[in-house]
């Protein structure tokens, strides 16, 4: 059977050869207009006047737009119409597009942009979460609250309480494929449009919005992109919106995308967060009640923001059970770029602040962290997908007489808790006690490198907690000559998801993979998609696909055994043939009959997922079908005269239920690791005073290079499957590698903690010179 | 300009080449080779790597910030050019596929290029020859399982027929600036093959941008999009690529790369052979020169420091007229250098001494990142003492600048922590950095502080150096 097979990525063979297409490598369509936006060179206040003769004039110019000169509003946004893709006077971060020229090449455009006389009367920017709250710059009327128990009370009667901050700066996703689209009018007013986004459904609604179109009047297509990681869930719209506005008034052809520096400067990133934190534990370090505050920096639209604070939310309590808490968050409105969808969706920040709360405590009781960790996990799960909220704790533990420490904040059983095993097994596997001896020896004769050591798990939800966003579509068909063309609404940014879900198609049809003919996404299709974003993308394809196969499989069964006079269940499709009444063909001599039977051999399949409920403002219910798990333990060496520090070795297990293809999972679990690793180190996002961004360019914003990455890598699977139903019990892997990351920083904080007595209480990200200030914190 | 080279084995010959149009943007818009990416168009990123071969062999250079003049004579190498004509692949794209080394796919030709080359040097220092190349999917770990795997493989005969390829007019004049009508408007990009050459022309062209490696000059067109309007290209002037060691001082040509410059050091300073492993990336060392990081005069440049620590001497030319300058000397305020109109550096010289040099770069990230501060220290202990200091920094001012007060305070002491405590002081008085998105003001001046206790810890036999820890 074609899955939990290592298979390479389909598209390998084209990337290695530079084959592979991407929208900027598509031919260039004749007369075919490149696009540029002019953008704003401050951060608030008003656009006064917009001199743009020169640009008009420029060398290959064939038209500027502002926002008067648009169809519409053009409305960018995902969520809540806050988004006209020009200024309509009122500039609302440095980088909002003001106008856009399309001329005869790209370079022209850009050279064309740079003559624009821009006259602004600057405001006073609300920049920083400081500002924001003293401002009351937010959005929604207020914080949203989830409360569970008595939290004040339990607080102030644990044994200890511990209240401290930490600020975590946001993530650029240097996808390294900068924004891009193409669009070609059609006859009587449709557009065709190729983009490199995560929602091509998304695309199309907006484009159809922009220029009063129904949506059937816009196909969408993507076949890949180069990278995503959400920053182009929402963010390709005023790409494709521009082309479309310039195709329908010039009948042209159009192609936009950005230069590094503007996607930088243009598009959201990753949202940034402060949490305070307050904590009362108990002797053992056990958490009796706990309180967070969340401010969430949104930037100036409202974008996803809402659902991205509720996820942050969501994930607060991580791994841990958390029996009085409360949890506020703010999302606030500022200057600055409008942050965005991006790996993890919030839940890496709700989990880096309940991992800094585990550090805290163990600091504070002299306890190795990961003892700490350990005490507040939920409780071990019994097995079976059987409902837990009757059955009562193991017997005989320290927990015995108390209620069952399996509840979310939110409400939702956790029934598949298998942290315990998991941080069994990699504790053993990668030593921990013996290294954790071995680097308070090696720190006792080293005066000036300290090491550090951390294991840190990561809980992550799994589903859309926008409930209907759970579907998803399929279209497949069978030739006759036996060929397999695959289709659906999922999108490729190098996870490996079409060809995990080739797999599935394959597996169903009993044929080898190459059998399966991988085609782009398609509006035109497969409609009414969502988003490939919250690790979903296998889940809900890959079921789609296989109900699709499987009723063209029951359809081509039925047929033959009416053939061959035997029962429909005794048709076997395997190995590339289809034995049918003791006779054995190749499969595509079983399609040829079919077609010559007159079966329709093309299938849709739709899937959504079960059981899944959510009132989030309310915050109960069980927003999630399912959770992923896995743990990381990284060890660091950090100097401390400068706060330079290296990745020395990191173990992993991750948890990808039965894996549909342990190779492109174990992938995604490295390459989720490096750059959740990267956030919380050497990432960091700089804005002046004036809410310019800094760093603008990977000269001066710095992701992981090859030699960051950890010397020794050890990558592991846990051999386990999904107690859910899912596509062959497999499990989502998109987002939660992302938070094994956070063992990097908890590493840092543990080498850092070496140096003095203090707590380091150290920020994120823990560039150089934030642990040499942390070193500086716990010395003084 | 009229250049000819050799593209994946074809020869390609273009005429009236505007100065400034990029490798990459030709091959991707006029000849339609969209293999080779655009991910930052400022060679930080390596989607546009590309295999350029001369005489000296080949090496890995960013398309981006390549203009064509710059490969007259050379063999270019894309990454639709890797595998063999039949299909074929190379082992290491072979091994990309089988170690699932690409995701997105968008960095990965870009990749490719770069282990090609290094698989065909014989490099299998991957992460150094990688680190030009940025990947935003896979962590790394499955391109360096590729790298090593490809290692024992032969390279391919198709590859090699680069080396073979050479163009005899690179040394007996070729197509430059000369032949033209009288009634020919003036040129606009020039070629000279000689320094001689050059000292003419730039005399009778001062306003004109000297290119030597384009990995500043580069982004002035990616970037800024400025028009240039007279350029002269120095990759053609072999002469000022020499290198010539006498008993008393190594005299580096202006033209020479810093990869050579790497390679020098290793030898003579190895300290300073490690900070430049740092510099940029294997593809900015290919290209950028030894004379053009200095030329540039930029504050965060990583050569003045330890050039000016080892008391280098400029040779600067002006027509026939040459001079001499103490380096240091040479950066005068911020952007200001003392350097004439139409005057240029040909070459730059060390002073051979015993080998007391350190040099530490401090940056985000190790490999390929524009320093915070860049800290040179040439101390000479006698006896226990300080006989002998010469400390300079970059990123700490305007310029490249020596730490006079520090040098003073423990010139004369004894080489101890005490000297080194009673010096801390004086840092403020030497430097007042500002603070930028690299670094703070005070955590530059703290980490600067640091450098000269990391020397006196070295020095103890303390270790110091986190690249050096082992897991």
């Amino acid at each position: 059977m074609s899955v939990n097979k290592p298979l390479p990525h389909d598209a390998a063979r084209l990337h290695v050869t530079g084959r592979a297409r991407y929208v900027d490598d598509i031919p260039t369509p004749a007369n075919c207009l490149h696009l540029a936006f002019g953008i704003s060179p401050i951060a608030a206040g008003r656009l006064t006047a917009l001199d743009l003769d020169a640009v008009r004039a420029a060398p290959g110019v064939a038209g500027v737009w502002t926002h008067t000169d648009l169809p519409s509003g053009c409305d960018c946004s995902p969520s809540n119409h806050d988004e006209p893709m020009l200024s309509d006077g009122t500039i609302h971060y440095q980088g909002l597009p003001l106008f856009l020229v399309a001329a005869d090449s790209h370079l022209a455009a850009r050279k064309a942009v740079a003559l624009a006389g821009i006259e602004t009367e600057a405001a006073t920017p609300i920049l920083t979460i400081e500002q924001a709250l003293d401002a009351d710059s937010r959005f929604e009327e207020g914080p949203r609250i989830w409360t569970r128990g008595d939290v004040e009370t339990a607080i102030n009667r644990a044994a200890h309480q511990i209240d401290d901050r930490i600020e975590i700066g946001g993530q650029e996703h240097f996808y390294l494929e900068g924004q891009a689209a193409l669009v070609t009018p059609q006859e009587d007013g449709d557009m065709h449009v190729v983009s490199s986004t995560q929602h091509p459904t998304e695309i199309q609604h907006k484009v159809a919005d922009a220029l009063n179109l129904s949506m059937h009047n816009v196909r969408v297509e993507t076949r890949r992109m180069g990278g995503g990681f959400g920053g182009k869930e929402s963010q390709g719209n005023a790409l494709a919106i521009a082309c479309a506005v310039v195709a329908a008034a010039t009948g042209r052809p159009a192609k936009m995308r950005y230069d590094r520096d503007d996607d930088m400067i243009i598009t959201g990133k990753r949202h940034d967060f402060r949490i305070d934190y307050r904590v009362g534990v108990d002797e053992d370090g056990v958490i009796e009640g706990i309180e967070f505050l969340h401010y969430t920096r949104c930037g100036w639209a409202q974008d996803l923001s809402l659902p991205v604070a509720d996820r942050a939310m969501l994930h607060a309590d991580n791994a841990y059970f958390l029996p009085a808490v409360r949890i506020e968050s703010h999302r606030l409105k500022t200057n600055t770029q409008s942050a965005t969808a991006f790996r993890g969706f919030g839940g890496p920040q709700g989990v880096v602040g309940i991992e800094r709360v585990m550090d805290h405590i163990a600091h504070v009781l002299g306890r190795d962290p990961l003892q700490i960790r350990r005490a507040n996990y939920y409780d071990r799960s019994e097995g079976g997908a059987a409902p837990h909220s009757d059955k009562p704790s193991p017997p005989g533990g320290i927990f015995a007489a108390k209620k069952p420490r399996n509840v979310t904040p939110y409400g939702q059983d956790v029934r598949d808790f298998i942290l315990h095993e998991m941080t069994d097994a990699l504790a053993k596997s990668c030593d921990y006690a013996t290294r954790r001896a071995d680097v308070a020896a090696w720190n006792a004769t080293h005066p000036l490198l300290k090491r550090g050591l951390a294991l840190t798990p990561v809980k992550f939800g799994i589903s859309f907690t926008l409930t209907h966003l759970n579907q998803a579509g399929a279209l497949v068909h069978v030739y006759q000559d036996g060929s397999i063309a695959m289709n659906h609404g999922g999108t490729e940014m190098g996870q490996g998801l079409f060809q995990k879900v080739a797999q599935v198609a394959a597996a169903v049809f009993g044929v080898r993979t190459e059998k399966v003919r991988i085609t782009a996404t398609d509006t035109g299709k497969v409609p009414n998609t969502s988003a490939t974003a919250a690790s979903s993308g296998s889940d809900l394809n890959g079921a789609a696909v296989r109900i699709a196969c499987e009723t063209l499989r029951t359809r081509m069964a039925e047929y033959l055994a009416g053939m061959h006079q035997c029962p429909p269940e005794e048709v076997v499709f395997d190995g590339g043939r289809v034995s049918v009444g003791g006779q054995d063909m190749d499969f595509a001599e079983a399609a040829a009959f079919c077609y010559a039977g007159r079966v329709s051999l093309s299938a849709t399949g739709f899937y959504k997922t079960p059981d899944i409920t959510w009132d989030r403002l309310r915050g109960e219910g069980r927003p999630f079908y399912y959770f992923a798990y896995g743990a990381a333990c990284t060890e660091v060496v950090v100097d401390t005269l400068t706060g330079e520090y290296r990745m020395l070795r990191t173990d992993i297990l991750h948890d990808a239920g039965r894996s549909l293809n342990p190779a492109l999972d174990i992938g995604q679990v490295e390459g989720g690791f490096v750059q959740g690793a990267g956030w919380l180190t050497t990432e960091e996002l700089v804005w002046d005073d004036h809410g310019r961004l800094r760093t603008h360019a990977p000269s001066t914003y710095k992701i992981p290079a090859c030699s960051d990455a950890p010397e020794v890598f050890n990558v592991a699977l846990w051999d386990g499957e999904n107690q859910e139903d899912t596509v062959y019990r497999s499990k989502a892997v998109g987002e939660p590698p992302l938070m094994l990351g956070v063992s990097a920083l908890m590493a840092l904080s543990d080498a850092v903690a070496a140096c003095g007595s203090s707590y380091p209480a150290l920020d994120a990200p823990a560039t150089p010179e934030r642990v040499l200030a942390a070193i500086g914190t716990v010395r003084a | 300009m009229d250049i000819t080279f050799l593209l994946n084995g074809e020869s390609v010959e273009l005429r009236e080449v505007p100065a400034t149009v990029t490798l990459l943007d030709w091959l991707r818009e006029t000849r339609g080779l969209t293999g080779t990416k655009e991910g930052c168009n400022e060679g930080d990123c390596g989607a546009c790597s590309v295999m350029v071969t001369d005489a000296d062999g080949a090496r890995t250079l960013n398309a981006c910030i390549l203009f064509l003049p710059q490969l007259h004579g050379k063999a270019v190498r894309t990454v639709e050019g890797l595998s063999s004509p039949d299909g074929t692949l190379h082992p290491v794209q072979q091994a990309l596929i089988d170690c699932h080394g690409s995701q997105c796919g968008f960095c990965t030709p870009g990749f490719a290029v770069s282990m090609a080359t290094a698989h065909l040097n014989g490099d299998t220092n991957h992460n150094d020859a990688l680190a030009g190349n940025l990947c935003r999917c896979t962590g790394y770990a499955p391109i360096l399982r590729a790298a090593r795997a490809a290692t024992d493989q032969p390279a391919p005969d198709w590859l090699k027929a680069d080396q073979d390829f050479f163009w005899p007019e690179i040394s007996s004049g070729g197509p430059g600036t000369a032949g033209r009508g009288a009634d020919s408007p003036p040129p606009t990009c020039h070629a000279p093959h000689t320094a001689d050459d050059l000292a003419q022309l730039y005399a009778a062209y001062p306003d004109a941008t000297l290119v030597a490696g384009a990995t500043d000059v580069g982004l002035w067109v990616t970037k800024q999009l400025r028009d240039l309007d007279q350029v002269i290209f120095l990759n053609r002037c072999t002469d000022l690529q020499e290198i010539t060691e006498t008993d008393t001082a190594l005299r580096i040509g202006a033209g020479v790369t810093m990869d050579r410059v790497h390679t020098l050091m290793k030898t003579h300073h190895p300290s300073y052979a490690e900070m430049i492993r740092r510099y940029g990336s294997t593809q900015v060392r290919n290209a950028a020169t030894i004379g053009g990081n200095n030329a540039n005069g930029s504050p965060i440049g990583d050569n003045p420091p330890a050039l000016i620590a080892l008391g280098a001497t400029l040779h600067l030319r002006h027509a026939n007229t040459r001079r001499d300058l103490p380096i240091e000397a040479f950066f005068l305020d911020y952007g200001k250098q003392d350097r004439a109109k139409g005057e240029f550096i040909e070459a730059v010289s060390i002073p051979k001494q015993a080998d007391t040099l350190r040099v530490y770069k401090l940056s985000k990230r190790f490999d390929q990142d524009i320093s915070a501060l860049c800290g040179a220290f040439n101390l000479t202990i006698t006896d226990g003492h300080v006989t002998e200091a010469r400390i300079a920094f970059g990123g700490m001012a305007g310029i490249p600048k020596r730490a006079t007060q520090v040098e003073a305070a423990i010139t004369g002491q004894p080489w101890t922590e005490a000297t080194v405590e009673a010096a801390a002081p004086a840092w403020a008085q030497d430097f007042a950095p500002m603070s930028d998105m690299r670094a703070s003001a005070d955590y530059r001046l703290t980490a600067a502080r640091n450098m000269l206790r990391r020397a006196w810890a070295e020095d103890q036999g303390h270790a110091t150096r986190v690249l050096e820890v082992r897991p």
